[in-house]
């Protein structure tokens, strides 16, 4: 599975671009299966590195979505809300918020492409 | 092949199969409403009760009336504790003249068992746990008949709904068919020896050849939208050990006119009493899922239920859940709110089930 090297990922399944441009990986989707609800916050709220700033529904579960950085939601992804089944069909082309970065630096400890491909495919247990 | 799998009371159950061979819960649940799905459902319980007095003893433990029961007929019962609530929902299947068959759920086999035991010791009857006896393969939708009849030398057109019957099934003699289901939609149950190889190949020939028919493999999460959807009760959710049979709704299974069952006395006391709570179908309004457990609030967001059961329907393309309220918020068309992650989100009581299968002309 390719993970793009143009951006940073978290062990929460989310990647972050250094503009501050944020969605989850595909193995996130692959793990929930039909997506079918996500709620994300307004432009102008503030969310914080390690905490939750949305939620994102399939027909089985609900999971929190966690920020891969600090900083203020400048724009959302309004067309999630009608077509949430884009996430699966393009994980890491279906941006869900991006946020003005408090602190960039905050990206240089997130993982690498390799070291989140790496990561999941532990997880996977193959 | 690849399946998400969850333990389930004990069991290593799919919960669905992959997208990569076209499933998915929505596509599963999609198959079983316009196609062909195929379940194991193995992880169902078995009982047998047979004998001189095998059916004064079903009469005595479980709700519906299994004198009506032809041989070859079924019916959906419950199994009752004195004070009328529920020890767990069954079928009772008419095998023979003096041979009964229960088919109840995965999670209460053994104190359904136990139950079962303790409370027809005094029949002339002989009990068996058949839990192990079989696996247990559904097909269900309205292309199941086509499906299972390629499979079968038994007459699948001259099986009614909830009626059983034997035939030779993927070259297995004697094999026990019934037109059930947990789906909301037409098909069948079979039993097939339970060693590994055989079920491995008759799943394998189910599929095989359902190919034409587009049959997918599905898991517990479309059977739980599926159910859901036909307002199919759930042990733990909408029927339990603290809720009666009247509250549930259940009330044309449950036959007052019997002369004794247990749980009777109790049933009677309190449909004098009338209801605390009654189970309603809910449909969101406002955006937002309800979940198992979440709180149903009033208008005025005073808590006044909960849901027992919620999700996305696949084929509805609504929201929908099935909760406990107050009688007086129960009518159709009332407005409720669902407490979603500290929010209360609108939600309108709708008539059930919310799907029905259409009618073969």
């Amino acid at each position: 599975m390719p993970y793009p090297t143009d951006r940073k990922y978290t062990k929460e399944h989310e990647w972050i671009t250094a503009d501050g441009t944020i969605g989850i990986t595909t193995y996130a989707q692959d793990s929930l299966g039909d997506i079918v609800f996500v709620d994300l916050p307004k432009v102008g709220a503030e969310i914080s590195a390690g905490k939750t700033f949305g939620t994102v529904e399939s027909v089985k579960a609900v999971s929190d979505l966690y920020a891969p950085a600090s900083g203020t939601v400048t724009a959302v992804n309004g067309e999630l809300a009608t077509a949430p089944e884009k996430v699966n069909k393009d994980a890491h082309g279906s941006w869900m918020v991006k946020i003005a970065l408090k602190n960039p630096a905050e990206l240089d400890s997130l993982l690498s492409a390799a070291d989140y491909e790496k990561f999941v495919s532990e997880e996977a247990g193959h | 092949m690849g399946a998400k799998m969850v333990e389930f009371n004990g069991w290593d159950m799919p919960v669905e199969y992959p997208a990569s061979i076209g499933c998915g819960i929505i596509n599963e649940h999609m198959a079983v409403r316009t196609g062909v799905g195929i379940f194991d459902v193995s992880h169902m319980g078995d009982i047998g009760l047979v004998g001189p007095e095998a059916l004064n003893a079903v009469q005595h433990i479980s709700m519906n009336d299994a004198s009506r029961l032809a041989v070859g007929q079924a019916q959906y019962s419950a199994l009752l504790y004195p004070q009328g609530t529920f020890v767990d929902d069954v079928i009772v299947h008419r095998l023979a003249d003096d041979e009964y068959f229960l088919v109840i759920n995965a999670g209460t086999r053994e104190k359904d068992f136990g139950w079962v035991r303790d409370n027809t010791r005094y029949f002339n009857c002989c009990l068996q746990h058949r839990s192990d006896d079989f696996t247990q393969i559904a097909i269900q939708g309205p292309k199941a008949i086509n499906l299972l009849q390629k499979l079968t030398d038994a007459d699948l057109s001259k099986l009614k709904f909830y009626w059983v019957t034997r035939g030779t099934v993927c070259g297995l003699k004697d094999i026990l068919i019934a037109r059930t289901g947990y789906t909301a939609e037409d098909g069948f149950e079979i039993y097939i020896p339970p060693a590994e190889e055989i079920s491995t190949r008759v799943w394998q020939e189910i599929l095989a050849a359902g190919k034409e028919f587009g049959v997918v493999p599905c898991g517990l999460g479309a059977r739980n939208t599926l159910r859901l959807e036909g307002k199919l009760p759930l042990y733990g959710h909408e029927i339990s050990d603290s809720i009666s049979v009247w509250e549930a709704g259940l009330d044309r299974f449950c036959k007052m006119e019997k002369p004794d069952f247990l749980g009777k006395p109790a049933l009677e006391r309190t449909k004098a009493e009338g209801m605390k709570k009654t189970l309603v179908g809910l449909e969101m309004v406002e955006r937002g899922i309800a979940r198992d457990g979440y709180k149903v609030l009033g208008e005025d967001a005073r808590e006044i239920g909960y849901v027992t059961s919620g999700s996305p329907a696949p084929f509805l393309k609504k929201n929908i859940a099935l909760a406990y309220v107050p009688p007086q918020h129960a009518a159709i068309g009332s407005t409720v709110l669902v407490e979603i992650r500290g929010q209360g989100v609108k939600a309108q009581v709708v008539p059930t089930p919310f799907y029905k299968r259409p009618k073969k002309a």
